[in-house]
């Protein structure tokens, strides 16, 4: 059966047709054609898929596309503006906090929903609040520099000029 | 220490200079295999078996094929046909494309659904009919070579048993003269189980065969394109895949660690689907196919050392059992079946050993893939490694110490090995002290006599080793023949821009960033203005890919070599432009001069300019070279890393404190990368001493097949990362460099394991098999308490 | 991983949901979070022919003290769970558990709901709401309901929800001062399902003398398990160091682990008795300051 959903994705408006079983995931990979967010292991353990539902990290593998009707979803290709880099896009790249870059969308995508509960997070916390999101490249250590990095930064954005 | 030659502005070797090939990952631009979408591109996916050991009765596609949208069921017989039922592998084994009769392990393919997209397949692949008759599987690779075991491959001609082949190197009688005289001989079975490299992408291609060029480009996760290419033309020539004909692209690739080495079965099944049906086909694995297929370790190893009192190790032997699964997929250089297997006897100074190997067949996925190491290394360490330990427990000496008193002398380089290998260079002692110093040893020593008295569980864990990459010399190292050279290929352009090709991939090692820096080093052009392309056959020079750390001690070293040739022809060319002759012309990086009159000078992009528009009379114009590099030897990186753990009595949970990593990786390219290549390994040898390993039940089931019970460490799990470097550069390299990505995956788990079993020993524990998880450390506890 | 074909349907409201339900019959799901159901799904373990989404009902998401009751309607999510200061003040048996409950990513959308009605004993949520007493309030064709929680967890994945029950509400006591509680599990890794979870509430009078106690126990059985010989042990008496080694006796003695993969039989008992007694110290720690 198929349904009508419409959704603003990276902020434009969708309308598709879609069946009822199809998950978020294949949806805008293969319908939308945004092949940043990406499929590491159908069970919802790797993260690879995270995108932003409403403002909020979730795993698009473990979410059916026709429920995201109505919704606001921000995936990589929508952080920042062309040619330019959200902080935690450009922190990835100064730390060095990606090698074969399969899992960074991801990693990203769940980064912001991290910063914007938690701006200033321990080492701890960080660790903890990329727990579902899993590298096999880097060890994280730089991960967590990236997220350190881009922390401070977002917080400088926040404060008011002097 | 390194000093760097060139300015950070032109960003030669030992620069940290950032990645250039970041930007389109980080905005989602970047090109994997699932990425790739071509007109009218149909979905594969593989029916699997759900037995081990199973006869095919018969294959019903009638359901499958009235599902809309399914247009083919592939089977076996299928194949048949056009004799590409069954493949060679590297190592003169057979391995099934898809079977006619016989299933050998859980997860086989079976057969293949073709549908005009993935749900399609899917239900295609459900309601496919498959009758088998199931039969009793052989899981224990010991019981393979039982007496009346039954024969698993009576397809392969002379097979009598399920013994594959038997290996040896050493002199056997000295060793077990030398051991049966020993003052100590210390003895221990260790075990490395079946892992999976577990990169996050998993494998997959698009095969696109076009019936009017035919011309068959394949998409594909391949760490070797070239020599797949050479591979399916050979395997499918026959039917018209010529050579010429086939390109293949390796484009970005999420992670190969040795896992996307291999021709798996899905690779040839799609591309005979293409060529059959005329359309592109996608196939790409979910992470369940994955995990059961291409595994790596294995190795069932009965060790032996053998030291005087003192702690003097005199001789090493060890007799290994290796499961290969039903067939050999090893993805081995031909003549080395074990791969360097041979390096077990460590970084010590002693004069006999000897390894011999038993290979056997098992209703188990094949694979032996070179995961993370090159070939086997990693299972020669954690031997060696463990037993010097258990030595120094036996004796009473600090395994530190006794290190120390044994290890290759830094003027002893280069050294030959009991086993016959030529040790390039190192420093081992400078090393050992170095991380001892930072992690702060003798203190931790001091609070681990106090936590004793406690009697709390803290173990301090070291691993010395000594790693073998760069395959390899061509007089040595071939795969099917084809030499294991590597190459570059450098054109400079009349602006003085660079692109520069090379047979090698990358999967995440940073290449389009520290072959531009070696470019920049040896000619002076800043590194940003070096565009660096690899994975496309059509247009890269032949070469034989990464993996086996080898792209830095061939694929770099043929950069270098490359780069210097143009330097050369642009000595001719500054020498006419300067109207000086070519000995008077000196070269500083990025600029040639006049000798003794350095303010005549032209600089690299002057002479590539005049390359092309004002070169002397007679010479060929254009500046460019390739250069193929056959290295005269292996490069032998080597480091020493300490761990740190505390151990809970109730719950055998264990707790990493601290883990300090120092490498010697000879002369570095670009810090920051070979920083995070290290701390990935660590990683990744934190994950098999405590996590990871793959489960089978007696009938031949895999028990851990996805990630939920596979478990790939997180954030969490991975402790903080400290490390550092001492240099000892290659001798025979051209830039003295040695590659580093495997070390760390080698020596992370004896260090981890030594440190756990050290945390034990108060107990009486003197050994235990990664992983060591808690529920181990505390079935373990119990046995020693009572 | 791809789920076979099915009709997804959305309730707009409660009652929507149940008539839906009532229409489609036994092959009809409700998915709340979806996180315990869709995995199974894409598994073809559970291949339902509806799907009625309950997600989208407006009014079921709230956390709120009431009279003597805690209520925290069904479609909470985890993270609101995690995120809430009355919880995280007054109830810190709930952070606790859910900062080991799968990941952040999975927590923004499962609901703690869907944990309790999945009648899935590895979950965690469960022998929360045993150790703390707690009552389900659920909605279907015969009306409003409210079900003990020792009356609702039947078997494997069984519950006392039929078909046409939405799990709405549930009710908690209060807070008092005296009463603590705490819960921790042994996981191979974060994130992974319990190898042993206890989760313990104490209610503690002026005196130090014990009340009121639930222990509850994750994946220690095919149901999520009671500690009832340990309570009886402990109710109406201080508790001391002494009794609650002998409360983790029992615990060991009256789990019923299988071996698997996350461990034997015997490492599993062995540290229920641990966790039992830590968790004991922890709730008693927090009812008394």
């Amino acid at each position: 059966m198929k349904h009508k959903i419409t959704l603003k994705v990276n902020g434009e408006s969708i309308t598709k047709e879609v069946d009822s079983r199809l998950l978020l995931v294949h949806f805008i990979r293969e319908n939308l054609d945004l092949t940043g967010t990406h499929i590491g292991c159908d069970t919802s353990n790797c993260g690879a898929c995270t995108i932003l539902l409403d403002g909020k990290s979730i795993k698009s593998c473990t979410y059916l596309a026709v429920r995201a009707d109505g919704a606001e979803i921000t995936t990589i290709e929508g952080v920042a503006p062309e040619g330019t880099n959200h902080p935690l896009q450009q922190a990835f790249h100064d730390q060095h906090g990606l090698h074969c870059g399969f899992c960074t969308p991801g990693m990203i995508m769940r980064s912001i929903d991290l910063l914007k509960n938690n701006p200033n997070p321990t080492e701890e916390e960080i660790r903890w609040g990329i727990s579902g999101n899993l590298c096999r490249c880097t060890g994280y250590n730089n991960i967590v520099k990236s997220l350190q990095q881009a922390a401070k930064e977002m917080q400088k954005e926040k404060e008011p000029a002097v | 220490m390194f000093k760097c030659k060139t300015s950070a502005a032109v960003g030669g070797m030992g620069h940290s200079v950032k990645r250039k090939e970041d930007a389109r990952f980080l905005h989602g631009k970047g090109n994997y295999v699932d990425d790739v979408k071509l007109p009218g591109m149909l979905t594969m996916v593989m029916v699997r078996s759900p037995y081990a050991y199973a006869k095919i009765k018969s294959i019903n596609k009638e359901k499958a094929l009235a599902i809309p949208g399914v247009l083919a069921v592939i089977t076996g017989y299928d194949l048949a046909q056009y004799n590409l039922h069954w493949m060679p592998t590297l190592l003169s084994d057979t391995q099934m494309v898809l079977p006619t009769d016989t299933i050998m392990h859980q997860s086989q393919e079976v057969c293949a659904v073709i549908a005009t997209d993935r749900y399609i397949a899917v239900d295609g692949a459900e309601a496919v009919e498959v009758d088998y008759e199931p039969m009793q599987a052989i899981v224990d690779p010991f019981k393979a070579l039982d007496k009346d075991a039954p024969l698993l491959r009576p397809d392969k001609k002379g097979q009598k048993d399920n013994h594959i082949y038997h290996w040896e190197q050493g002199d056997r009688a000295k060793t077990d003269e030398v051991i049966s005289k020993a003052d100590v001989v210390v003895k221990e079975r260790v075990y490395l189980p079946r892992i999976h490299v577990a990169s996050i992408e998993t494998c997959g291609c698009v095969a696109s065969y076009d019936k009017d060029t035919h011309k068959m480009l394949i998409y594909m996760t391949s760490q070797a394109p070239h020599a797949i290419r050479t591979i399916l033309a050979l395997v499918a020539g026959h039917v018209g895949l010529s050579e010429e004909k086939i390109r293949i692209i390796s484009p970005d690739i999420g992670g190969g660690f040795g896992g996307k080495v291999p021709v798996y079965p899905g690779y040839v099944v799609a591309i005979a689907a293409s060529f059959l049906i005329g359309k592109p086909v996608k196939w790409i694995e979910d992470r369940s196919e994955n995990l059961v297929n291409g595994f790596a370790r294995d190795y069932h190893m009965d060790c032996e050392l053998a030291a005087t009192k003192e702690g003097k190790i005199q001789a090493f032997k060890v007799k290994t059992l290796a499961d290969h699964g039903y067939t050999d997929s090893s993805a081995n250089p031909s003549k080395y079946p074990t791969g360097m297997f041979s390096i077990c006897t460590g970084s010590y100074d002693y004069a006999h050993a000897f390894a011999e190997l038993d290979a056997v067949y098992t209703n188990k996925a094949p694979g032996g893939v070179a995961y993370r190491c090159s070939f086997r290394v990693t299972e020669a360490v954690h031997a060696i490694e463990r037993m010097v330990d258990k030595l120094a427990a036996e004796i009473g000496k600090d395994p530190a110490q006794l290190r120390l008193e044994n290890f290759i002398k830094k003027d002893q380089f280069p050294y030959a090995s009991p086993l016959g290998w030529h040790y390039d260079s190192g420093d081992y002692e400078a090393t050992l002290h170095k991380a001892m110093k930072m992690i702060g040893y003798a203190d931790y020593n001091k609070e681990q006599a106090e936590k004793r008295k406690q009697g709390k569980l803290m173990g301090i864990g070291i691993c010395t080793f000594t790693e073998v990459v760069g395959a390899g010399p061509s007089k040595d190292f071939d795969i099917l023949g084809i030499a294991m050279f590597d190459s570059a290929e450098i054109r400079v352009h009349p602006t003085g821009k660079v692109l520069a090709r090379f047979g090698t991939k990358s999967q995440g090692q940073g290449h389009e960033t520290t072959y531009a820096q070696i470019v920049a080093e040896e000619l002076g052009i800043p590194y940003d203005q070096v565009q660096v392309e690899e994975g496309d056959t059509d247009t890269a020079p032949y070469g034989l890919g990464t993996y086996g750390s080898r792209s830095t001690p061939t694929g770099a070293a043929a950069a270098a070599m490359a780069a210097r040739k143009i330097r050369d022809k642009g000595k001719k060319i500054a020498a006419y432009l300067l109207e000086v002759s070519e000995e008077d012309i000196e070269w500083e990086v990025g600029k040639y001069f006049v000798k003794g009159a350095p303010e005549k000078s032209k600089t690299i992009q002057d002479v590539a300019f005049a390359a092309y528009t004002n070169f002397p009379l007679g010479m060929e114009p254009g500046f460019e070279a390739t250069y193929y590099y056959d290295p005269p030897n292996m490069t032998f990186p080597n480091g020493a890393y300490i761990c740190v753990v505390e151990v809970e009595k109730e719950t055998g949970q264990i707790d990493v404190k601290r883990f300090v990593a120092i490498d010697d990786c000879g002369n570095i390219i670009n810090p920051m990368i070979v920083e995070g290549q290290v701390h990935g390994g660590l990683t990744q040898g934190i994950a098999p001493a405590m996590y990871e390993g793959i489960e089978y039940d007696d009938e031949g089931n895999v028990l851990n097949g996805t990630f939920m019970d596979y478990l790939v460490p997180t954030a969490v799990e991975s402790p903080h990362w400290e490390t550092g470097h001492t240099i000892t550069p290659s001798p025979h390299h051209p830039l003295g460099a040695k590659g580093v990505a495997e070390s760390p995956t080698v020596g992370a788990p004896p260090a981890i394991a030594n440190a756990i079993i050290d945390a034990l020993s108060p107990l009486g524990i003197k050994h235990l098999d990664i992983p060591i998880t808690p529920a181990k450390v505390w079935e373990a506890i119990q046995a020693h308490s009572k | 991983m791809i789920p076979a074909n099915f009709t997804y349907h959305k309730a707009t409201s409660l009652k929507d949901a149940i008539a839906l339900s009532q229409t489609l019959g036994e092959d009809a799901k409700y998915m709340s979070g979806g996180h315990s159901l869709l995995p199974m799904m894409k598994l073809r373990f559970a291949t339902p022919e509806h799907i009625i989404d309950i997600s989208k009902i407006k009014g079921l998401s709230y956390i709120k003290e009431e009279g003597d009751l805690l209520k925290i309607g069904s479609l909470t999510t985890q993270t609101e769970m995690e995120h809430s200061l009355l919880i995280q003040k007054g109830y810190p048996i709930f952070s606790d558990a859910v900062k080991l409950t799968a990941d952040p990513s999975v927590r923004n959308v499962g609901t703690i709901g869907g944990n309790i009605a999945h009648g899935d004993a590895a979950n965690d949520q469960p022998s929360l709401m045993l150790a703390m007493r707690a009552t389900i309030i659920a909605e279907g064709a015969n009306g409003k309901k409210s079900i003990p929680i020792d009356d609702f967890f039947h078997g494997f994945y069984m519950t006392a929800l039929e078909p046409s029950d939405v799990l709405v509400e549930i009710q908690i006591p209060k807070h008092k001062k005296g009463s603590g509680g705490a819960y921790h599990k042994v996981e191979r890794k974060v994130g992974d399902y319990a190898t042993a979870g206890v989760a313990v509430h104490v209610e503690l009078d002026a005196g130090g003398v014990c009340r009121q106690i639930g222990i509850g126990l994750t994946n220690l059985s095919s149901v999520p398990l009671r500690l009832s010989r340990a309570e009886d042990l402990l109710k109406g008496k201080k508790i001391t160091e002494d009794l609650i080694v002998q409360a983790g006796t029992i615990a060991s003695e009256d789990c019923e682990p299988t071996s698997d993969l996350r461990g034997s039989e015997a490492y599993k008992r062995s540290i229920t008795k641990t966790l039992t007694e830590r968790m004991l110290r922890s709730a008693l720690k927090r009812a008394t300051s």
